[in-house]
């Protein structure tokens, strides 16, 4: 392992981080697609060089960049994202019903398995898959057909799919999740989807514990154990040992179990990394303080790392997308917030460095072990 | 073809998509048939596919909400897709303008 570039989506542009293994010292480059809203950019792990990008606009709609030589340069690709089949309705606000109407790519997930493989995460919720390499995708229409799409409502950002799990074996078995639907689960390859929401309480719908409905915001996984399922929901943070049949909260004793993301460890499965927000009205940390949570028993006991973060004054948020870890044998997690600073932790998140400080709004952070 | 020395029908676009398609001032387009704000936003994305979405709803082929059309100062938006453009537009002396709506942010 010789190198680590960081790619940051923001509110007007991506830039890319690099380092060394050390991690001590980043060049810094961008902004590219300036005035572009950078939902996400992200690396294949097979061909860390293929990176995609989520270019989006109100004015002029969405792009898909991608990207050869690790973010150097781009070229567009494909940007037809058509629902298949009956279009249907969903939830709206205000309990109407609405057709479904295609906004924007949330996420987008290159395949561990193939090269030329990329997900899509969109919203208004759908997912879609390319085989060769973002020039046309299909849409993966059994999840937004299931019996339960026409419960499914946004939350405030929208009704977006956010998270796509690939199974690190098995590729035709695939996981989701929707703000505000819940999570999914496939095993064919995304023809057939079940929810699997079981144990999830969510006292903002009428049915706390109903099939569908869940706002959630984040889950992660490790790669060895594909089992073992972590969730930021819009409140509590939950834990599934059973790929998602069932979910128990481990929100233990953080300060507040509201927040966007989640992410485990590369190296110690049982070791989270959250970032708790106030409240769903309060987008800042509790008390002005930037703390990441972490527990290393999978939930329920959780620290505060504070170190090098601010410890006063500090009303940023940290947005679902925005924190993901290396892989180096020194793991480092990067973070990044509303107010543009992008942190990284070379040391399992014992202590933390600025990046970079004055970025745009931070929507996206995502880390490339490179050879 | 790009460039600002044409016969054909003169483009202008927005700054944004000017850097998504590589191109720098106005753009031509030869339009065949009659020259109206269909004829020639089909024109503009057959010379340059990475539009097709970002002036036009994919879907429904209606202007994006925050897009607007003008030439020869006046405010086109609002005109149907199939009505003639202004003579001096098809005719290359006045551009067709593709402008982003104001907006902050």
């Amino acid at each position: 392992m010789t190198g680590t570039r960081v790619l940051v989506g923001t509110r007007k542009g991506a830039f890319r981080l690099t380092s060394d293994e050390r991690r001590s010292e980043w060049a810094v480059d961008g902004p590219y697609f300036p005035g572009w809203e950078i939902y996400h950019v992200k690396g294949s792990p097979v061909n860390p060089d293929r990176v995609y990008a989520s270019q989006t606009s109100g004015w002029f709609g969405q792009v898909i960049q991608r990207s050869d030589d690790g973010g150097a340069s781009w070229e567009t690709v494909g940007n037809d994202f058509a629902y298949e089949g009956e279009v249907g309705e969903h939830q709206w606000y205000d309990g109407s019903l609405r057709p479904w109407s295609f906004t924007r790519v949330w996420h987008l997930e290159p395949s561990v398995h193939d090269a030329e493989t990329v997900y899509a995460g969109a919203e208004d919720a759908a997912l879609f898959k390319s085989t060769d390499g973002g020039g046309e995708w299909t849409e993966l229409s059994g999840l937004r057909h299931h019996d339960t799409g026409h419960l499914w409502q946004p939350g405030a950002g929208g009704m977006c799919l956010h998270t796509i799990l690939e199974h690190p074996i098995d590729a035709d078995r695939l996981t989701v999740a929707v703000s505000a639907a819940g999570a999914f689960r496939t095993s064919d390859g995304g023809s057939s989807w079940q929810p699997i929401n079981k144990g999830l309480r969510s006292g903002e719908i009428p049915d706390e514990d109903s099939e569908v409905g869940h706002c959630v915001h984040r889950i992660d996984m490790h790669p060895a154990h594909p089992d073992m399922l972590y969730m930021q929901k819009h409140w509590d943070v939950m834990r599934s040992k059973d790929a998602g049949d069932t979910w128990h909260e481990v929100s233990g004793n953080l300060p507040s179990d509201f927040g966007f993301p989640i992410a485990v460890h590369a190296q110690e499965p049982e070791t989270v990394y959250v970032v708790p927000i106030t409240s769903d009205s309060h987008h800042f940390p509790p008390d002005g303080r930037l703390r990441v949570y972490r527990s290393r028993t999978g939930g329920d006991e959780w620290e505060a790392l504070t170190s090098g973060l601010p410890q006063q004054h500090c009303y940023v948020n940290v947005l679902r997308e925005a924190m993901a870890v290396d892989q180096h044998e020194s793991c480092g997690v990067y973070f990044g917030t509303t107010g543009g600073q992008v942190y990284a932790s070379r040391d399992s998140g014992d202590t933390w460095e600025p990046i970079v400080r004055d970025l745009p709004a931070v929507l996206s952070v995502e880390a490339q072990t490179l050879p | 073809m790009s460039g600002s020395m044409c016969t054909s029908v003169r483009v202008i676009l927005p700054a944004h998509l000017r850097a998504l398609v590589r191109v720098q001032g106005e753009i031509c387009v030869d339009v065949d048939g009659e020259v109206t704000q269909r004829a020639v936003l089909d024109a503009v994305e057959a010379e340059f596919p990475t539009l097709r979405g970002t002036i036009r709803d994919r879907v429904t082929a209606r202007r994006r909400p925050f897009v607007r059309f003008y030439a020869c100062e006046t405010d086109l938006s609002h005109e149907e897709p199939d009505a003639p453009l202004p003579e001096r537009v098809a005719h290359g002396e006045e551009p067709f303008m593709v402008v982003g709506a104001m907006a902050g942010g």
